[in-house]
């Protein structure tokens, strides 16, 4: 009954996440060898710094992404910037503001999220052009909103950021613990199975009595907010907002969740392989920095890595 | 090049299956050079698999190709049979909707090119219509989108039939007159008769028994993967031709589950819908407890009226009312019904999520219960409910969609042509569950393309062209009055 | 005549073009000193870069795929253009084919393994910007001489005994529109091109090879990378690895502004080119009313969102 080598592989092979976190030990180990040991505890102190950002936005894509071909939410970055250019003017470094500003972190979520699904259900613009154009106009505000703008968070939030217990950021125990809690979301509640059901067959899923605009709103939305909270909290860890801080977010979300097991071609999902994913991302980037690799070769391997796995887990039948 | 005398096609024991579903159980098909045969059977006869093989489209799992003498069944494909002289109209357009009419017949010909290749184009494919449509009324360069479903068959048809420099030895007309009217399918039979004169042949699909009997010098009838009958058309007439495709399903057992006549109206109606396309004034009414059925053809709105149903439920529009929750057993398995990454017990459950939820999860425990109660109930074959839903047989496919919708708070289930492809002994099974579901109060629409499915309703409703135009009660219920009605005037050409 | 102008069918194909026109008016009213050969020239200077990066997004997006991957390939083109192609042109050359090869490579890739070309040319925009790096790890470089003399060229004709002088960016632009058009909607091969997004099923019914198709649109739309980033660099003299970053959106915007579909082979080379210009002039339109350059990128996604809800309108309007 139990101990069956070749059940084990096959229960692993039904988890794709498994591979992004082989994949982060070995680097891991290939890192530290190379350092001598020097190191390896700090290095993985920074990855769970920096991966719980992405985690973030990352959680938010794939929601997205789980409801079928051809969705994708392009907004992340602009609604990061406007997100975090708003909460720190209005906060202005006071610690009693906090409250707004996550009230507003939510507000912007809310209001970017219902623009875009305004533009996909009522001009019918595909999500990609969709999302895409509505981050131009979203940037434009957070740039034209935050010109010049040098104020630092409220010292409450600069220290909730960054602060580490024994090592472990304490956002990243957060995260840990909100992405067990989309993980619920996802798999136990009507609205988790709802979107894994329209990414499957919308048309199976609307006769299957379920309310597919209503759901592909709450996920668009849903996604922004947590692009919006990414914002707040990515201004508080480094020091104040900048425009182009989310910038890099716009792959990196896609990334992760590709990477991470999610398939492109909607219906299944995969939260742990977010963590896997973003983690193996740092810690790649990392390893090749300790190698004394170069920005560029830094570049093309995370390309190629990406290019990589879809090669290996796509072939779905279904096209973008 | 051809010979005048001998067959053009000879295709001897194919046979394809589609994973447990037998499309082709070896099928043996001659075509002679100058005669138009009719290909008639039910749905799902296999006939437009037949015609895929022909055409190059599908490869057979077995069985041999030979083309004007000479065996061709290795590498055969679409290219070689179009080098061979056969060509394939096929039922779905393969049209590119973004092409101009011209450019679509250049698509057709990969030697159509070099300078003036559009000119050419356009005088080949409108001489071509003008020939076969007079007063069509397409120019060359209209975009294929913009035109009206019935004249992109006719250029479908008219391309079928454009010659540059290859052979033309059989055209492959499948369900060619479904978008045409009257005018315009008389001119194609027509010209169909004309060109087989001409010594080249023709293969005929339609379900307008009239066009077969009247235009095609040979009859063969398929029915379930296998021809059954085939004739000289002479031999045949329309009543011969039915009872030939009709099936003779185990009729005493459908005998034993007749079911008593009740009178109509004794309890509440339930649904009460008009057809959106072309009213008469017929409206479909059921009420509380019945089984009621909609017939017809395929394709002749039964489906939309479904639809219209589903759609009408908690709004209130002038065309519909719908009393109480609705679920709908797809029959289109693929595309309508099962979610393929989700176990069975998923699928059956996904319609009732909502009365499991406690809290704000939802329970497995309830989840499971409601999985494992449907698998005693409708029999399904797993070992495991927790199973892929892919790994079940078809007909236990569809008995998980008859789970999910029976075993929702559904009080009026809707059935779009579900026992498609389904075996007799599934089938049974779940006409005794209806009934037995219909008697405890549930009501049931329920679209079917066969006969004696219909013997289960208390009630049916006859669909053509997207109307009613006719409606029978159980005692009044014939084949041959649903056939009449079905065909009525497109028959009586 | 009347009825036909008002059809839904012309004013769609008309809409590129009257929002041109409109923005032309709108700047020649508000600075009437733009409407001469020197500030037309100016205005327009990018039109040539960013419309051959609009037509090789063209290519891709009449097969159904998308690239977002363009603006970084344009800029690694861009890169070799300023650095190899000038030290060395044998090798410069052989590089720039290299670049085609792989796009026609991706192009094989994401038809046989059916994979979702938005997560492929994801990764590879790191790997183009990653090679462009290495290439070029500081901005510099200086570009072939001939190729600033082509972009400075001053184009003279005799027309009615008059000398006309057109700006070359509007020359250049109608020649990219006319060659394209004769390639793509004129030639025998092109229709099979433009079927294969109309209908991938019945051109491979027909016999056509789908393979050769997307290896055939996307290798041209490397060339017309190629191209686009050539010609950038004869207008900049000088190049940087993010030199065109912006290009995917422009030419996603572009495309779709032109009258391009999104699916379905519907497209125009003349409206991309259209398209693009469209979107230069609205960055121009906003210094003139003195307009604060934060909503440069914002305007351009209100008029992606504008024209786009025209287009709803009228095919709201035909469905009706």
């Amino acid at each position: 009954m139990t101990g069956n080598l070749a059940g084990i592989l096959r229960k692993l092979g039904d988890k794709p996440w498994i591979w992004s976190y082989l994949g982060m030990i070995l680097i891991w180990l290939a890192t530290v060898t190379y350092t001598m040991g020097q190191g390896g505890g700090s290095i993985i102190s920074a990855a769970l710094s920096f991966a719980t950002f992405t985690v973030i936005v990352g959680i938010g894509q794939m929601f997205v992404i789980t409801t079928g071909p051809g969705n994708v939410d392009l907004s992340i970055p602009a609604t990061i910037a406007l997100s975090g250019a708003i909460c720190m003017k209005v906060m202005d470094g006071s610690n009693a503001m906090l409250p707004v500003g996550v009230l507003i972190a939510l507000g912007t979520g809310i209001a970017v999220g219902a623009f875009n699904y305004m533009l996909i259900r009522v001009l019918r613009i595909p999500p990609i052009i969709a999302t895409l154009s509505a981050s131009f106009l979203i940037l434009s505000t957070a740039i034209a909103y935050g010109r010049g703008l040098k104020i630092k968070p409220p010292p409450l939030l600069a220290d909730f950021t960054t602060m580490k217990i024994a090592g472990i950021p304490l956002l990243a125990v957060f995260i840990i613990v909100f992405a067990i809690l989309a993980s619920i979301l996802l798999n136990r509640t009507l609205y988790g199975r709802s979107v894994l059901a329209i990414g499957q067959n919308m048309r199976a899923a609307w006769l299957a009595g379920i309310n597919v605009e209503r759901i592909r709103y709450a996920t668009y939305t849903l996604s922004a907010i947590l692009a919006g909270f990414c914002g707040l909290l990515l201004a508080g860890f480094s020091g104040g907002a900048s425009l182009d801080m989310g910038s890099e977010y716009l792959l990196a979300s896609i990334a992760v969740v590709v990477i991470g097991g999610t398939s492109v071609a909607g219906g299944k999902s995969n939260i742990p392989g977010i963590w896997g994913a973003s983690l193996f991302m740092f810690l790649l980037v990392t390893m090749l920095n300790t190698f004394g690799a170069s920005a560029g070769i830094r570049l093309i391997m995370t390309g190629l890595i990406i290019v990589a796995v879809i090669t290996v887990a796509g072939g779905d039948k279904q096209q973008r | 090049m051809s010979s005048p005398s001998g067959n053009i096609v000879s295709l001897s024991g194919v046979a394809k299956s589609y994973g447990a579903v037998r499309a082709l159980v070896g099928v043996d098909l001659l075509v002679d050079a100058g005669e138009c045969l009719g290909l008639v059977g039910h749905n799902g006869a296999g006939k437009s698999t037949l015609m895929n093989v022909l055409a190059g489209t599908l490869v057979p799992d077995r069985g041999s190709i030979v083309v004007s003498g000479g065996d061709r069944t290795a590498n055969y494909k679409v290219s070689l049979a179009h080098d061979l002289g056969i060509r394939c109209v096929f039922q779905e357009l393969s049209l590119c909707p973004n092409l101009t009419v011209a450019e679509n017949a250049r698509i057709f010909h990969p030697n159509l090119k070099g300078w003036g290749w559009r000119g050419r184009a356009g005088r080949m494919i409108i001489g071509k219509l003008d020939e076969i449509f007079p007063n069509h009324g397409i120019a060359d360069d209209d975009v294929v989108g913009d035109l009206s479903i019935g004249k992109r068959q006719m250029v479908e048809i008219a391309r079928a039939f454009t010659v540059t420099d290859e052979p033309l030895h059989l055209v492959i007309l499948d369900e060619p007159t479904s978008s045409l009217d009257a005018v315009t399918a008389q001119q194609l039979l027509t010209f169909m008769r004309k060109v087989v004169g001409e010594g080249r042949s023709c293969i005929l699909i339609s379900h307008l028994l009239g066009e077969i009997l009247g235009y095609s010098d040979r009859i063969v009838v398929m029915r379930d993967g296998a021809v059954v009958a085939e004739k000289p058309a002479g031999a045949f007439d329309r009543n011969s031709l039915v009872a030939a495709m009709g099936d003779v399903a185990d009729e005493d057992k459908i005998e034993a589950h007749e079911r008593i006549e009740k009178a109509r109206g004794e309890t509440p109606v339930v649904v009460r819908a008009c057809p959106q396309t072309a009213g008469n004034g017929r409206e479909l009414i059921a009420h509380k407890g019945e089984i009621v059925g909609l017939a017809g053809l395929a394709g002749h709105g039964q489906t939309r009226m479904l639809l219209q149903i589903y759609d009408a439920v908690g709004k209130r529009t002038a065309s519909t009312d719908v009393a109480g929750p609705v679920s709908l057993v797809a029959g289109d398995r693929q595309t309508d019904g099962i979610f393929h990454l989700w176990s069975i017990g998923q699928n059956v459950t996904v319609r009732s999520l909502r009365s499991m939820v406690r809290g704000l999860l939802i329970d497995p425990a309830r989840e499971k219960a409601q999985a494992e109660e449907w698998k005693d109930r409708i029999k399904i074959k797993t070992p495991d409910m927790a199973n892929n839903i892919l790994s079940l047989s078809g007909g236990n496919q569809q008995k998980a969609l008859f789970a999910r919708a029976l075993g929702s708070d559904a009080e009026i289930v809707l059935m779009d042509d579900p026992m498609r492809g389904v075996d007799i002994g599934t089938k049974l099974e779940v006409y005794d569950l209806i009934r037995q579901e219909a008697e405890e109060g549930r009501t049931f629409l329920w679209y079917t393309t066969e006969m004696d499915e219909l013997h289960n309703c208390d009630h049916v409703y006859v669909f053509r062209n997207g109307r009613i135009v006719a409606e029978l009660s159980r005692s009044e219920l014939t084949e041959e009055k649903v056939l009449q009605s079905s065909f009525e005037e497109s028959a009586a050409s | 005549m009347k009825n036909y102008l008002l059809s839904p069918k012309f004013m769609r194909s008309a809409l590129p073009g009257v929002s041109l026109a409109i923005l032309l008016m709108a700047i020649f009213y508000t600075q009437p000193r733009a409407m001469s050969y020197f500030g037309l020239n100016l205005m327009l200077q990018y039109t040539v870069p960013i419309a051959l990066a609009t037509i090789a997004q063209m290519f891709i997006l009449t097969v159904n795929d998308l690239d977002l991957s363009i603006g970084p390939f344009v800029g690694l083109t861009a890169c070799i253009g300023a650095t190899l192609l000038q030290t060395d042109p044998v090798f410069g050359v052989m590089a720039l084919l290299a670049c085609i090869a792989a796009y026609a490579g991706l192009g094989a890739l994401i038809h046989w393994r059916n994979l979702p070309s938005i997560v492929v040319t994801l990764g590879m925009s790191f790997v183009w910007l990653g090679i462009a790096v290495l290439i070029l790890p500081t901005p510099g470089g200086t570009a072939p001489a001939w190729i600033k003399a082509i972009m400075g060229f001053k184009v003279t004709f005799q027309l009615f005994g008059y000398n006309v002088v057109p700006p070359f960016p509007v020359f250049a632009a109608a020649i990219i529109a006319i060659v394209v058009h004769l390639g793509l909607m004129r030639s025998s091969y092109g229709v099979v091109l433009r079927g294969a997004g109309g209908n991938p099923r019945a051109i491979s019914r027909a016999g056509w090879s789908m393979l050769k198709i997307k290896m055939t649109m996307f290798a041209l739309a490397g060339l017309f990378g190629v191209l686009a980033g050539l010609s950038l660099i004869g207008l900049t003299s000088a190049a940087d690895a993010h030199i065109a970053d912006r290009y995917t959106l422009y030419s996603i915007a572009g495309v779709i502004l032109g009258g391009g579909e999104f699916v379905g082979g519907r497209v125009s080379p003349a409206g991309a080119v259209i398209g693009a210009m469209t979107l230069t002039l609205a960055g121009s339109f906003l210094i003139f009313l003195r307009i604060s350059p934060d909503w440069q990128v914002g305007a351009q996604g209100g008029i992606l969102i504008l024209v786009l809800a025209l287009r709803a309108l009228i095919n709201w309007r035909e469905a009706r």
